[in-house]
């Protein structure tokens, strides 16, 4: 299966310390910001240290993405020039508006590669939609790039922009979450939720976890690395999951077998839809070590 | 390249390295570490510092660190970042070892 995505810890770019452990609480992603958590005074530092890290630290399999600042300022350029030579995996754009954004950040990212001898498509993009006009463009920025790999809901600017401010229930993101996860899905990448800011409430956490997963989203990123495993425990399915999973795989190659175009179990037909769902539940399972692929039936 | 102001980059908060750095009537690159692990670790966070100022361009220069258990690319890190700034220089060789 495609690469997990189910927790994202954002490592803020000017600090040392949480940058050279970030890797060994276990999520998914790494993102390094050099965005909103670096001060301006400090941008060239933030800068400097992140590309260093990178070149240096090895990180194992925490896929490395970079937070750089948006092209319109005087830092995003050199952002991306820096990162590309570094060897980030992803370059996460902010506040991203329309397809145009992409393609511009694109300009930069492929002629960053060709400077420093990096194979032209490499290093890969992330959006971060965070605005009223970013999500009325969802599809077309989802579609902007084949370097695209997921697009992401930033909930706090997205909340400023509209008016309103951020609820547990989030309601206020509803349209927005929905919008991101068709598009996505449309698109064929992955999106990944807004941060939940109150790390001493995880009840709430998996709650709002559980929430954006139903939904369809991929998952959702930390800021604190106490909030991975309970965001891990709502996106690995249960053992009662993958035992149905199991059996409808069972029963769809057993039909398969058979030279039936018709699968059935307990009496019930089941629909395509019903077994590439089993197949996606053993995958994240798979993914997770939930299951190994030695166990299956 | 030449020093044209004082400046100075890190922090003082653990895992990190804070750089002063000025010119030196001197022709050399003198460093003064303070450091929790300079007896085990002093001469190789020295050497490090010197290696990335020289990197840089700079072949003078007077340079105060207090480590507070920095790894290798913060210190290289952090003295890139003082040297640009005590240069005005915002050109960094992003493509070495890329």
């Amino acid at each position: 299966m495609s690469r997990l995505r189910r927790s994202m810890l954002f490592v803020p770019g000017n600090n040392p310390g949480m940058m050279s452990d970030a890797h060994i609480y276990g999520s998914d992603a790494l993102m390094f910001d050099l965005e909103d958590s670096v001060t301006l005074r400090e941008k060239d530092a933030a800068r400097l240290l992140v590309y260093h890290a990178l070149k240096t630290i090895h990180y194992g399999d925490c896929e490395r993405v970079v937070r750089v600042n948006p092209l319109s300022t005087p830092f995003g350029k050199a952002d991306i020039e820096a990162m590309v030579a570094a060897g980030a995996q992803v370059i996460r754009l902010p506040k991203t508006e329309t397809a145009q954004d992409i393609l511009d950040m694109e300009a930069e990212i492929e002629r960053a590669e060709k400077q420093f001898g990096i194979p032209i498509g490499q290093t890969r993009m992330m959006a971060a939609i965070e605005g009223a006009l970013g999500v009325v463009n969802a599809y077309a920025i989802a579609t902007a790039s084949p370097r695209l790999v997921a697009i992401a809901l930033g909930a706090e600017d997205y909340c400023a922009n509209l008016k309103t401010s951020r609820s547990l229930e989030g309601s206020e993101l509803l349209y927005a979450r929905g919008a991101i996860v068709v598009a996505a899905r449309a698109a064929r990448i992955d999106c990944i939720d807004t941060v939940f800011s109150d790390v001493n409430n995880e009840d709430q956490l998996i709650k709002e976890t559980q929430a954006i997963k139903q939904l369809g989203f991929d998952g959702k990123s930390v800021i604190n690395p106490r909030q991975i495993k309970p965001v891990h425990r709502v996106f690995t399915p249960t053992q009662k999951e993958i035992a149905k999973a199991n059996r409808i795989l069972a029963a769809s190659r057993e039909a398969e077998a058979r030279g039936s175009g018709v699968v059935a179990l307990d009496g019930k037909m089941i629909d395509r839809p019903v077994v590439i769902r089993a197949e996606r539940t053993l995958e994240l399972a798979y993914a997770s070590r939930a299951v190994f692929e030695e166990d299956e039936v | 390249m030449k020093i044209t102001t004082p400046a100075s980059a890190g922090t003082m908060e653990s895992g990190d390295i804070m750089i002063e750095i000025e010119s030196s009537d001197q022709r050399e690159v003198e460093v003064v570490l303070k450091s929790s692990v300079a007896n085990e670790f002093g001469k190789q966070i020295v050497a490090t510092i010197r290696n990335a100022v020289e990197e840089f361009g700079l072949e003078y220069a007077v340079i105060n660190a207090v480590d507070k258990g920095a790894l290798d690319c913060t210190i290289r890190a952090r003295v890139a970042a003082a040297c640009q700034r005590a240069t005005s220089s915002t050109a960094f060789d992003w493509g070495k070892n890329a």
